[in-house]
């Protein structure tokens, strides 16, 4: 009988994450594992993932001014979003499906429980876009700088501007939710969510302005390269 | 080498669903896919025991003949189904916290050592409030022999292996229905897996 390929993955960089509590962010207090994780050898169900096949996109979703299907364009300032999906050995993840959403450029979002800001609604902005990574791990949105908004986290408690990420890479391993900040953001050192990640991976998260990505009379450009988990160069050992 | 250090994780907040919405994404088996027909369902519970009313999930399986819908699992002898990626996204109730996939129940696949895994399910679980996912897996009651002999089982403490085992509903035949809570916290924490 043919054999899968098992790739092996190296041991996930929990020290470049996150802890899962928080205390400074509020929720985490109840939502974080308070046993040990068990670990586990990787097998073809670790090492295989929905990403390489799943992904069904059409060249519309990458552009959100435009993609509420109303005819009318947002309102806000234009920025294009581009970057490559590394894995930790350098190399391009094409064919990895990236779902982003975000607040409108007065930081509302177009979702049935957000009531509580009295910012305006953009008719013509949904805020969800789409794309997938071509041969070389390149993606590009075109969207509008999101607003800052206010969340009940604390006293005068606000979100810097971010646009949130979801990418499906090539094994369920690899499966990462996170943020896209802006850099010089003046929330940035006030925020929990952001502060949460160590110091030392915490700028992976800032979106550079480039201004060979802007284009000229038409849109600001950011540039955010984004790793994922990557095999690992030489077999690890497993404990057994 | 060249530093490339992962992207830290963030939490997926209370909207993901206007993007990661499941519209019927939960439904993983359409009609006429081969394999038994399962509905699993369950609620989230956070560490007060409130369900969590904004949670993600999003399951992997292998099809009925254990066969991954993946450039890595090779294995042609064992035929892909049309209609069937194995993957599926819920988001829990607002109202009640729940959720549901409708699949079919997938076939052995191989571990490490070149023997068959019992049944299961990978699951990841993410929120407002996670600032990172949780995995773990889904295997079934009725497979009592194939869970004595699976090795993840195997190395999950006996008295929590409960956690990771759901459960037929009673009454229940087409499609069976099977319980599993995910709870993130206290004495019946869902056994969460690193690897
Ligand atoms: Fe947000």
């Amino acid at each position: 009988m043919t054999e899968p390929i098992v790739t092996h993955y190296g041991p996930k960089a929990y020290d470049d994450h996150p802890p899962f509590k928080y205390p400074d962010y509020k929720s985490t207090v109840k939502r974080s594992p308070e046993k040990d994780m068990v670990h586990i050898v990787q097998t073809l169900s670790e090492t295989s993932g929905p990403g390489p096949a799943w992904a069904e996109v059409s060249e519309e979703d990458a552009d959100l001014t435009t993609n509420a299907g109303t005819g009318g364009e947002a309102i806000g300032e234009r920025i294009i979003v581009t970057g490559r999906v590394l894995d930790e050995n350098g190399e391009p993840l094409p064919g990895t499906l990236l779902e982003i959403w975000q607040a409108n450029a007065c930081g509302r979002y177009s979702h049935w429980r957000e009531t509580e800001f009295p910012a305006p609604m953009d008719p013509n902005f949904l805020g969800v876009g789409q794309c997938i990574t071509d041969a070389e791990g390149v993606y590009r949105f075109t969207t509008i700088k999101p607003g800052p908004y206010p969340w009940g986290n604390h006293p005068n408690a606000w979100r810097p501007a971010h646009i949130h990420f979801s990418l499906m890479g090539p094994s369920w391993g690899s499966r990462l939710i996170t943020q896209l900040y802006f850099q010089g953001d003046p929330l940035l050192p006030l925020d929990p969510i952001y502060n949460a990640v160590p110091a030392h991976s915490r700028e992976r998260l800032i979106a550079a302005y480039d201004h060979d990505v802007t284009i000229e009379n038409w849109a600001l450009g950011w540039r955010w390269d984004i790793v994922l988990r990557g095999s690992a160069a030489t077999p690890f050992e497993e404990d057994h | 080498m060249a530093d490339h250090g992962e992207t830290p994780s963030q939490t997926a907040g209370p909207y993901f669903s206007m993007r990661l919405g499941s519209e019927g994404q939960n439904i993983v088996a359409a009609p006429g896919v081969p394999g038994e027909r399962i509905r699993i369902e369950g609620t989230v519970i956070d560490g007060d025991g409130n369900h969590v009313e904004d949670a993600l999930l999003e399951i992997w399986q292998a099809n009925a003949g254990g066969r991954y819908r993946h450039p890595d699992d090779i294995r042609d002898e064992i035929a892909l189904d049309e209609g069937f990626t194995g993957f599926g996204r819920a988001e829990t109730e607002f109202a009640s916290g729940e959720y549901w996939f409708e699949t079919i129940k997938p076939g052995p696949v191989p571990d490490a050592e070149g023997e068959f895994q019992a049944p299961h399910i990978s699951l990841v679980v993410q929120a407002r409030g996670m600032l990172n996912p949780v995995f773990t897996r889904i295997y079934f009651s009725d497979e009592d022999e194939a869970n004595a002999q699976d090795q993840v089982l195997g190395r999950v403490p006996r008295g929590r292996r409960h956690t990771l085992i759901a459960d037929p509903a009673a009454e229940s035949d087409d499609p069976k229905v099977y319980r599993f809570d995910v709870r993130f916290q206290g004495d019946d924490e869902t056994v969460f897996l690193d690897f």
